[in-house]
């Protein structure tokens, strides 16, 4: 029945099926490392040498155009996981479930990237190599949250029960963020914590902007086309003994 | 209802020995009681008799389990016990001075009492599991989420509720005043049923899984802190003086949405491991 | 341009360690990632074709 629901179901979504995406993930794949390049460049470019030296902080707050887009990302992420977890959930679909198992390293490494350089920020800055500040203590819980995803993930053979129930957890974790958000605020202001704040002038925020947004950009079409690269091992893996996967060029070369 | 307790084997607990296969035909027998109450609700007739027997179902479970428990006194205790050795093992690490028992003692008994609640979660479900009662209950005619609810309930009375009530003595240690124990008893009363309905969801995510018991920790302890942050936040804010109301509501809030999503996703997540 | 020579670019005000010690994790786990996740997939298409050739042996040894 699940597989007959299936195949109804990729008719409606079209690249829903394993068979369908291989391909296409693959044709799509180097344009996205190649949009990743271009973005980066740029982003790199404008941070190192259109961003002037900040009258405060001085080189070190370059650090910023990392950790701002690896902090944005592994938030991001985590909701795009849940989406694709709770359509595979709702639909029954087995390409949503192995999107969400391939984002799950991604976002653990974007929120791993924000807290190291959060911790080589705040050392400069603050003089100590982590500060209970409510965005690096926040992330640090993201972090968990997507070590646990993956934990369970692959403390369950059965590929099938594993996605759902890595799905139920992305799901209960995607309502709390907000709530544990707000709530390590409301403890980081009642402990009067550090707070982070760049002073700086009108036109020095424009272009610091620009190489964050530019930079995030990056980020993204990095970790589109990484899951790509990963979705389409997991398909391998999973479809082992479908007709379609013994016929790809690949296999039989 | 008084029919299926009667049923029940009345032996005086201290005559039971505490052996699996004596505990096991218990625990067939209890489930049997249990077993007639769904079809109460098809013999009712028509809505108006169904309201009354979802609650029947549902304090038919929570006996039930209330009942296991008293067969098998350890489990509970043994989570006490490790709440009150965690507690009292702060002072020795830390020094016996007072100004500061006093500034650290919300956040030990508060993460103590988490800890103790999450040791606690792994009997949630795993025995029924074990002997089949979970999928008796997956296929009744008693929507699962009400008898996880009621699980979820029993559970609370087995760990929160003891806890709760063991917190003053422990925070005496602490040196707290009587009007911050009072805080801390009332915050535990609202968190910790929020710690069970929580844990309930990851219980069953983990349900017959490979290393379930460490898993379990890793899932649930992060979503445990909103609770913790303002659980002990309570007890400082009575400290320091600012009064503890608006902690409170929100842990009240918090207990609100656990209750609304907590058995549903429970449900959803039991489901997945029964398939 | 902020940087009157290629040293000054590199010592970043006295932030060296710091600065590139973010850049370089982050290029370091950017570069890692991608080939872990090529490595599964050849890895996972070695096996394939292990078990097709496997099948295909039984195969012939029955036909035969």
């Amino acid at each position: 029945m699940n597989t007959r629901l299936s195949t109804r179901l990729s008719n409606w979504f079209g690249y829903a099926s394993p068979a369908t995406f291989y391909p296409l993930a693959g044709k799509m794949i180097p344009w996205f490392w190649a949009l990743a390049a271009v973005f980066g460049i740029l982003g790199l470019y404008i941070s190192f040498f259109v961003a002037p030296t900040d009258a405060q902080q001085g080189e070190g707050y370059r650090i910023i155009f990392i950790h701002v887009p690896a902090s944005w990302m592994s938030m991001f992420i985590y909701l795009v996981m849940a989406f694709w977890a709770a359509l595979g959930l709702g639909f029954n679909t087995r390409l949503s479930g192995m999107m969400a198992t391939s984002l799950a390293p991604t976002g653990a490494l974007m929120a791993f990237l924000s807290l190291w350089t959060g911790a080589l920020w705040g050392k400069p800055m603050w003089g100590t190599w982590w500060v209970w500040d409510a965005r690096l203590t926040s992330e640090l819980i993201l972090f968990f949250l997507y070590i646990g995803f993956i934990a369970l993930q692959s403390a369950i053979d059965d590929p099938r029960r594993a996605d759902k129930a890595g799905a139920v957890l992305a799901l209960v974790g995607v309502v709390n963020i907000p709530i544990i958000y707000f709530s390590v605020k409301w403890w980081n202001t009642l402990h009067q914590g550090a707070s982070v704040s760049l002073t700086r002038s009108p036109s020095m925020a424009q272009t610091m902007l620009l190489g964050m947004l530019l930079m995030a950009l990056a980020f993204w079409m990095y970790a589109i086309a990484v899951s790509l690269t990963r979705v389409r091992a997991i398909i391998l893996e999973r479809e082992r003994h479908a007709g379609w996967v013994e016929e790809l060029s690949e296999v039989q070369s | 209802m008084s029919a299926p307790a009667g049923q029940r084997p009345a032996g005086s607990t201290l005559g039971v020995p505490q052996e699996g296969a004596a505990n096991s035909t218990e625990r067939a027998q209890s489930a049997n009681t249990r077993h007639p109450l769904p079809r109460e609700g098809g013999r009712g007739d028509g809505g108006l008799a169904n309201e009354p027997s979802l609650l029947a179902a549902l304090s038919a479970v929570i006996r039930r389990d209330l009942l296991l428990a008293m067969r098998r006194k350890s489990d509970v205790l043994t989570t006490l016990f490790f709440f009150i050795i965690v507690v009292s093992l702060f002072p020795l690490g830390i020094g016996p001075e007072m100004a500061m028992l006093r500034q650290i003692a919300p956040g030990v008994l508060w993460v103590a009492a988490l800890l103790a609640t999450m040791l606690s979660l792994n009997r949630l479900f795993a025995a029924d599991h074990a002997d089949g009662t979970l999928e008796q209950m997956a296929l009744s005619a008693v929507p699962l989420g009400v008898l996880v609810t009621g699980k979820v309930i029993a559970h609370w009375l087995l760990s929160g509720l003891p806890l709760a009530l063991l917190a003053p003595v422990l925070g005496l240690q602490f040196d707290l005043a009587s009007g911050s124990l009072a805080v801390l008893v009332v915050s535990l009363l609202i968190g910790t049923p929020v710690l069970s309905l929580i844990g309930a969801v990851g219980a069953a995510l983990t349900l017959g899984v490979r290393g379930g018991g460490v898993l379990v920790s890793l899932l649930v302890l992060p979503l445990y802190v909103p609770v913790l942050i303002f659980g002990a936040g309570a007890v400082e804010a009575d400290l320091t003086g600012l009064g503890a109301t608006a902690h409170l509501s929100l842990l009240a809030a918090f207990l609100a949405l656990a209750a609304f999503f907590g058995p549903w996703a429970t449900t959803v997540a039991l489901r997945i491991a029964l398939e | 341009m902020n940087w009157g020579s290629a040293s000054e670019f590199f010592a970043m005000g006295g932030h060296a360690f710091y600065v590139w010690g973010s850049f370089g994790a982050c290029a370091l786990l950017m570069l890692v990632e991608p080939i872990l996740a090529k490595k599964r997939r050849s890895q996972a298409l070695i096996e394939l074709k292990r078990e097709i050739r496997a099948n295909q042996d039984s195969q012939d040894e029955t036909t035969s």
